[in-house]
Order: C-alpha cells, then structure tokens, then sequence
C-alpha cells in the first residue's frame, strides 16, 4: 500500500489577468521530508506557496493533506490545520516585543508570559537565540527572522514552509538551523524548504521539485544532483562563470582611521576604532552577522548622518578620499567625488516602493538644477533596465511593482551609471535568485577590474569567497584585522563571526560589552 | 478609489446632516438647500463664497506642502493671526502717519509684511522641532492660542483705537490701503485672484521642481530622502516657512480685504477648516481650490442655517468635524477589508 502523502498537489493553476504563474503544478511532500523548491525569481515560488497557505486560492487543481482533499479559506484556516510559514519579508510589529508579536499570532488561551517562557525554550532547544522582551525596531534583520522562525514553530506545524531562511544567518547559525530542520522533520513535520542556494539544498533537502516560468521542470534527488544539473533546470542553461583577475597593489583609494560611534544606548549599533583600507582594483569583504554594526558603518561612509548634528558630534576618526578627509561632506558631496552606496533595504532607502523607476532615478541624480527634468530622468531609468536586463514593463512601473532581484538590479545599475570610483554595496544579492546574483557579481567584478575600489558587506560568506579579495570580520562593532582570501577558511571565518578573535584579543571589559550586543 | 473618497465623505455627511436637523425638528431640505443652493443662488452670493474660499485655499496650499513631507502644521490658524497682525499693524501705523499713496505700493508691501510674518511664526515651530526634537503638532497648536492672546493683547490695549468708544479694534484703515474688489456688488478682492496663482505656483512647485521632488521623496520614505541625501532640517524649514507664509498672506489678505481694521475675530477658524480642505484635496493643489469652494459653501451655509432657521452656529463646525471623520473613515475602508472572526482558528483547530 502506497503511503499517504503529506501534501499533494495536483494540477494547480493560478492565473493574474494574462499571467499565468503557477501552471498545472505537482508537488508531492513526503511526511518527515525536507522538500526543496527551487526556481528563479518569478518562476512561481511565491505564489505557489501562497496558496498553500491559504493566502490565495487556485483557479484550478487539487490539494491535499494527509489524503483529505483542502480548499483554504484563509490563511488562519490552513494555521490551523498545521502549516506554518516563515516568509522572506517579516510581518513584525516594530514598535512591540518580539513576545508581543508573537502572541499576537497565537491562538487566544495563550499567555504573554507563557510565550515568553516557550520561546525561551525554543532558544535552548534550537538555538535560536532572540530576548523576549527586545523590541523589534531594535532588531537587526538576522534576529527578526529567528524571532519569524520561532513563532512558526510554536504552531507545532505538520508543514513548516521556510521561505530564504539562511540568507541572513552566519554559516554556524545555519548549521544550527538545518540541525533543528532535520530534528523537526525526523519529528514526522515535513519541510518546504525554498532556496537559491544549490548547496545548501543539496546538504539539507531529501528531495527537489524545481519551477520554471509557472511549470515544473523536474523533480529530482537533490543529493545526486551538481550545481549544473539543478542550474540547468531552474533556468534552461547553466550560469556564467565568474571571471576573476589578478589584482595590483597601489595606494589606498578610501581609507577609515579609527571610526568610533558610541552608541546611543544597549540596544543600538556603535563602531569601536573601525580602521580598514580600499585599494582601487579591489573588493573588500565585511563579514559578520548583521546588527554588528555593519548598517552604522555604511551609513557613516556613505555619509547619510551628516546631517544629524547629535549624531556627529559623537563621532570620531576619520574616512580619507584619496588622502582627504571627507567624514564631514554629506552624501551628495561624496556621490560628486564618485563614492555611492547601496544600502540592502531596497525599498523605502534605496527606492521609493511608490514612486516609478524613472522617479527613482532622481534619489541619486547629482545636478543641482531647479527644474525637474522627466525626460531626462526617464531616459536614464531606460536605460538602466535596458543595459541591466532588469525585467520591468518600462521606466513608469512602480518600484513596488518589481520583484526583489530584478528591483537590485535596477539599484546596482543606478549605482554603477555613475561610473563609481569608490562603490559600497551592503548585501548585494540578499533574496536575489541565481541568475540576477551571478550577473550581480559578474558587474562588481567588473567595476573592479575597471580600476574602482569595492566595499562588500555581506552575511553571505558563499559570495564573499567568491568575489572578495580580503575580508574583515565586523563582531560588536569592531572590526578584524584583514585577512586575503586565499588565507581563509569558511570555519575560521565563520568562528570570527562569533566574535573570537575579539575575545582572544581583548580585556575583559570588552569582551562583556561584546556579549551584550550580541544577545 | 482614492479619488472616489471624498465623493462619498461629502454624501455621507449630508445624509448624516440631514439626519441630524431633522431630529433638532427642522426641515432637512430647507437646511440643505442653505449649505448647497442658496451660497450660488446670485452672483452676490458666490462673491461671498470666493471671498471665504480665498484664506482657506492659501492656508490648505501651505498645509498640504506640509503634510506631504510628513510635516504636521496644524498652527496655520496662528500664522494666519500673525499676518493679519503684521499687516494690520503696518496699515495701522501707516493711516495714522497719513502715508496712504500710492495705495498699490503699501498694500503690496502690508501683503508681504504679513507673509513674512507668518512665516517667522512658523519658524518658531520649525526652530524648536530642528533645535529641541519638539513635537511640531504641539508647538504649532499651542502658537495659535499665544497668537491669539497676542493679537487680543494688541488690541485691547496699546493698539486700540482712541475714537472707538472702547471698542477692541484698531482704527479703520485708510480707503487706499485696501485691496481692490474684484467687481461691483462683490466683496471678493484680488486676494482672490492671488490665491489662484499661487495653487498655480504650488502645482509647479511640487510636481515641476527638484525641490518638489525632494519633499515627495522625503514625505514617501524618509530614509530614501537620507540614503540621497536630501536634507531633512532644509525640507523641514523650506515646507514650514512656504506655510507659514501662505498662512500669513491669508490673515493680511482678511484684514486689508473684507475687514478693513483688526479686531479680535479676524478669522473664523480658517487655519483650522483649511486642515480639512487639505485632506479632502487629497493633498493636492488643485484640488485644495476646488475643495476651498466646498468648505467656504460650509462655512456661509452654517451662518445662513443660523439666520433663516435659528440652527446653532455650532452646527456648522459639526458638519465639519463629520465631513473629516467621514473621509476618514471611508479611506480606512478603502485602505483595508473588513473581516468577521468568529474563533474560526479553534473550530477549525477542532475538527482536525
């Protein structure tokens, strides 16, 4: 007898208008199965997990769980029946506790103390480590997805849908994470695992179904599977290889000299004698898991607290431009000298959601003029999605509108427009799928072939080992000394990233200001 | 959608009116025609309707330059005290030195003397928000009140005219120093006109300028306004200043035009209906005319109301309060789904 599935689809469509993305889909989940979905951005993911979750209803097809035939009303119904889901983009509440928010979602006999103490015990057992009683705004966004993973969890689910759950994670969280996975999984719940990260899918996953364009292009035992096996069925040809050049050595272009922000208070991110030098031709990984102060010191290179006079005066140290010291120049000095940043958030910082990609344009537009020139602002923002295959319907569509990795793309090739002689990109491929990511790090590595000096800040050693040249670890506001890539290892990196050479290095005091940050 | 609100707010308070002055025992389309036809019945009347519509239509244009940049002026009611101050007093001091000629020149400079009035009175708001973090809906709001007392202090005191057997009013101000009316049999002035071009100025502004753009940007996503480095402090001065200024032409306009000599009650609540003209204009210039129009037909309607069938003059500013509610109400409606849940999670939960 054959036995019962878990979660079978059968010939599920969904349709937007014209669009069809999701066509006559089969998926069949195995109980205690970690099921990898893979596909592109726009290949149907999302919206195939949506109605699994009872967010969206299919116009066509079957589902079932545990062979009883379901139709979802909402998604609190499929909650209810066991599926849990932890989405790429956090529904958090910011100005409540991460208890606070969890019990929001909690069915009604729940306390706020005993969700307090029940995540508190998913920390030990999963390692999962989030404060309860911190407030969400205060958190980076490493934290906000353990504390998203956590109140999945506390569903008790049959089906846990994880949507990019590593990509903020250190490599050791990670692990920890695909050991609580298996856990959960031998447990009898199964996982839907969706991923761009080909190994990672093929170290955790039991089986693969892969989507492309709204179809299923095949369904395959990851572990038997290389990368250009599943590349080939997730986008129809294996990617571009990355062509790396030998780099020269010459002067430092950007230099930092002991940056030092306190912080405002425990919770806030601060940067202690941050020193570290860019040499043209070069791309300078910065890894660490994020709220290390990472966004405190792109945000001080790119210069967007000039303007905060409070801020300012707190601050001390230097960042020197081709031997001068700009740490006073605001960011539209620094963008004239060639220094441009791209922040990860890409909607509300470096776009605005509302606004079109022709009005967005004007965010890094370097003219002093009065008038505002559409046309030129439209010409340029098609030209951007010409040269940058951003897949857009034109240069009027909403910044909104676009998915996460066409959206960088559009944001890298605005950036890289202006012919940048210094670039400062912070997570550049975050949740951006494998063919965008690759044409991504191909253009970073030909601006620095180009002679310009390259800052990466990054959670994803993957890329870091693939494009950077050095790196330096950032842990509790303090940077490493460099380290050459060829000198690095991903456990040694990855120790780093839990702040032992700090620990090693440093006094007491120190150390215990570093523990604090880090919880 | 967005654009369909107002429409809807504006029929749901007359329903919620009609309603309401049928319960005070009063016929409601007696009532209604008072707030819709009589205020365009003759060209008299829609002079009035102008007249009134000309404060409200500056002080929504400074408003909604304000609350899209996520700037909340809400002391538009005291700059606008503060430019009839400023220009009153210059008239004042003007007729009493019999300085009256040419008329054009010290109208145009009184005009200019108010604007900048009200803007130094809303740079207070701006200075202690840029300076001290204050809360701007609070130092604004509380100006008008210290704009107020100010402007009683004046004159019930060092300001009040001798000949005016105690009354609290200055003098009446030469007949030169007044602006010139639109047409004969209308009280409505060049203001009027003025008011026009400056929705013009406020279109080309926000929609044709960088520095529009930079507010928008700013009043979207303000971290996207600091990631390009548009200044937060300049926008914050630049929406409050325009404002204040626009405020303050108002109040000079109010006392150079129609009134002709400050008192105590310079405005009736223009400032403060102006807020309400704003959002149903769904901040947008041209769209605060039009809106203008409909409030100042509120507002002559209330005073009718009051007049013909003995309503109270409160009943006016409860339309008012209803019609903002409404447009509230119906954007909270648009903007989310209304759902019912009967614990479906538990019996649900339940079954399973």
């Amino acid at each position: 007898m054959p036995e019962i599935l878990r979660l079978r689809l059968q010939g599920v469509s969904k349709s937007y208008g014209s669009l069809r993305a999701n066509d006559k889909i089969d998926l069949d989940i195995k109980p205690g199965s970690i099921h990898a979905v893979l596909g592109e951005n726009g290949a149907g993911k999302s919206t195939l997990m949506k109605l699994i979750f009872g967010l969206l209803q299919p116009d066509e097809g079957d589902m079932f769980l545990d062979g009883i035939p379901i139709r979802w009303q909402s998604p609190e119904q499929a909650r209810a029946y066991g599926i849990a889901m932890v989405f790429q983009h956090f529904a958090l509440f910011e100005s409540l506790s991460v208890a606070e928010n969890v019990w929001l979602g909690m069915a009604k006999h729940w306390t706020l103390a005993a969700v307090s103490t029940a995540l508190e015990t998913l920390a030990h057992q999963y390692g999962l480590a989030v404060d309860p009683n911190a407030l969400v705004h205060r958190l980076s966004v490493g934290e906000r997805q353990r504390v998203e993973i956590a109140r999945g969890l506390l569903a008790r689910p049959r089906v846990m849908i994880l949507d990019e759950p590593t990509s903020v994670l250190s490599p050791q969280a990670a692990k920890a994470l695909f050991a609580m996975l298996r856990t959960l999984a031998s447990e009898g719940c199964s996982v839907i695992y969706i991923s761009h990260k080909l190994h990672e899918i093929r170290e955790l996953c039991d089986d693969c179904t892969v989507l492309r364009q709204g179809r299923v292009t095949g369904r395959v035992d990851p572990r038997r599977c290389n990368d250009e096996q599943l590349s080939a069925l997730m986008i129809g040809g294996a990617p571009p290889p990355l062509v790396r050049a030998k780099r020269d050595s010459a002067a430092a272009l950007f230099a930092v000299d002991a940056l030092s922000v306190p912080a405002i208070d425990e919770a806030s991110e601060r940067l202690n004698a941050v020193s570290f030098e860019l040499m043209p031709g070069e791309i300078l990984g910065i890894a660490g898991v994020s709220g290390n102060g990472q966004g405190l010191l792109l945000d001080m290179l790119a210069g967007e607290p000039s303007d905060d006079s409070r801020l300012m005066r707190r601050v001390a140290g230097h960042i020197r431009f081709q031997g001068r010291a700009i740490e006073t120049l605001g960011v539209r000095s620094r963008r004239r000298l060639g220094i441009i940043a791209v922040p990860a958030e890409r909607l509300g910082r470096a776009t605005v959601p509302e606004l079109s990609l022709a009005d967005n344009m004007f965010l890094s537009d370097e003219s002093d003029a009065w008038q505002l020139d559409h046309r030129k602002l439209r010409d340029a923002a098609q030209a951007v999605i010409a040269d940058f295959s951003v897949k857009a319907p034109g240069p009027e569509a909403l910044a909104s509108d676009l998915s996460g990795g066409n959206l960088q793309k559009f944001i890298m090739g605005r950036a890289l427009r202006s012919a940048p002689k210094v670039l400062l990109v912070s997570q550049p491929t975050w949740g951006v799928d494998v063919g965008a990511s690759a044409q991504i790090r191909q253009q970073l590595l030909a601006l620095r072939d180009a002679g310009a000096a390259i800052l990466v800040i990054s959670e994803e050693l993957d890329e870091l080992f693939q494009i950077a040249d050095r790196f330096h670890v950032m842990y509790a506001g303090h940077l490493s000394a460099p380290i050459l890539r060829e000198d690095a290892t991903l456990e040694l990196i990855g120790q780093w990233m839990g702040g032992s050479w700090l620990l090693a290095q440093q006094a007491p005091s120190v150390a215990g200001a570093a523990r604090r940050v880090h919880h | 959608m967005a654009y369909l609100s107002p429409m809807i707010s504006i029929a749901l308070t007359f329903m919620i009116a009609a309603l309401v002055v049928t319960a005070m025992g009063k016929d409601p389309v007696k009532v209604l025609s008072l707030f819709t036809l009589e205020p365009v019945k003759d060209k008299r009347a829609i002079g009035e309707v102008m007249l009134k519509a000309t404060p409200l239509m500056l002080c929504s244009l400074g408003l909604a330059f304000c609350f899209r940049s996520n700037v909340w002026n809400i002391g538009a009611e005291g700059q606008f005290l503060l430019g009839a101050i400023g220009a009153g007093g210059m008239a004042m001091w003007l007729t009493e030195a019999g300085m009256t000629r040419p008329g054009w020149l010290w109208v145009s400079l009184a005009l200019l003397l108010g604007a900048i009035a009200g803007a130094c009175w809303a740079g207070i708001t701006a200075w202690f928000r840029d300076k001290a973090h204050a809360n701007e809906i609070l130092v604004s709001l509380m100006l008008v009140y210290v704009a107020n007392l100010l402007l009683s202090y004046l004159v019930f005191g060092p300001w009040k005219d001798p000949k005016g057997w105690n009354f609290p009013q200055t003098l009446r101000f030469a007949d030169s120093l007044s602006i010139g009316r639109l047409g004969p049999g209308m009280r409505v002035h060049w203001g009027f006109v003025l008011a026009l071009i400056s929705a013009g100025v406020m279109v080309w502004l926000m929609y044709f300028t960088t520095l529009g753009a930079r507010l928008r940007v700013g009043g979207l996503a303000p971290d996207a306004a600091r990631f390009a480095g548009f200044s937060a402090r300049e926008s914050l001065w630049t929406v409050l200043l325009c404002s204040g200024a626009f405020a303050g032409l108002a109040g000079a306009m109010e006392v150079l035009g129609p009134m002709g000599q400050l008192t105590p009650h310079v405005s009736t609540g223009y400032g403060f209906t102006a807020i309400i003209v704003a959002f149903i204009a769904r901040l947008h210039p041209l769209a605060c005319v039009l809106a203008s129009f409909l409030l100042s037909m509120l507002m002559i309607g209330g005073e009718l109301a009051q007049s013909r069938v003995g309503l109270s003059a409160s009943v006016s500013s409860m339309f008012q309060g209803v019609l903002l509610m409404m447009l509230l109400i119906v954007d909270s409606f648009i903007h989310y789904r209304l759902a019912w849940r009967k614990h479906a999670g538990k019996d649900a939960a339940q079954h399973a």
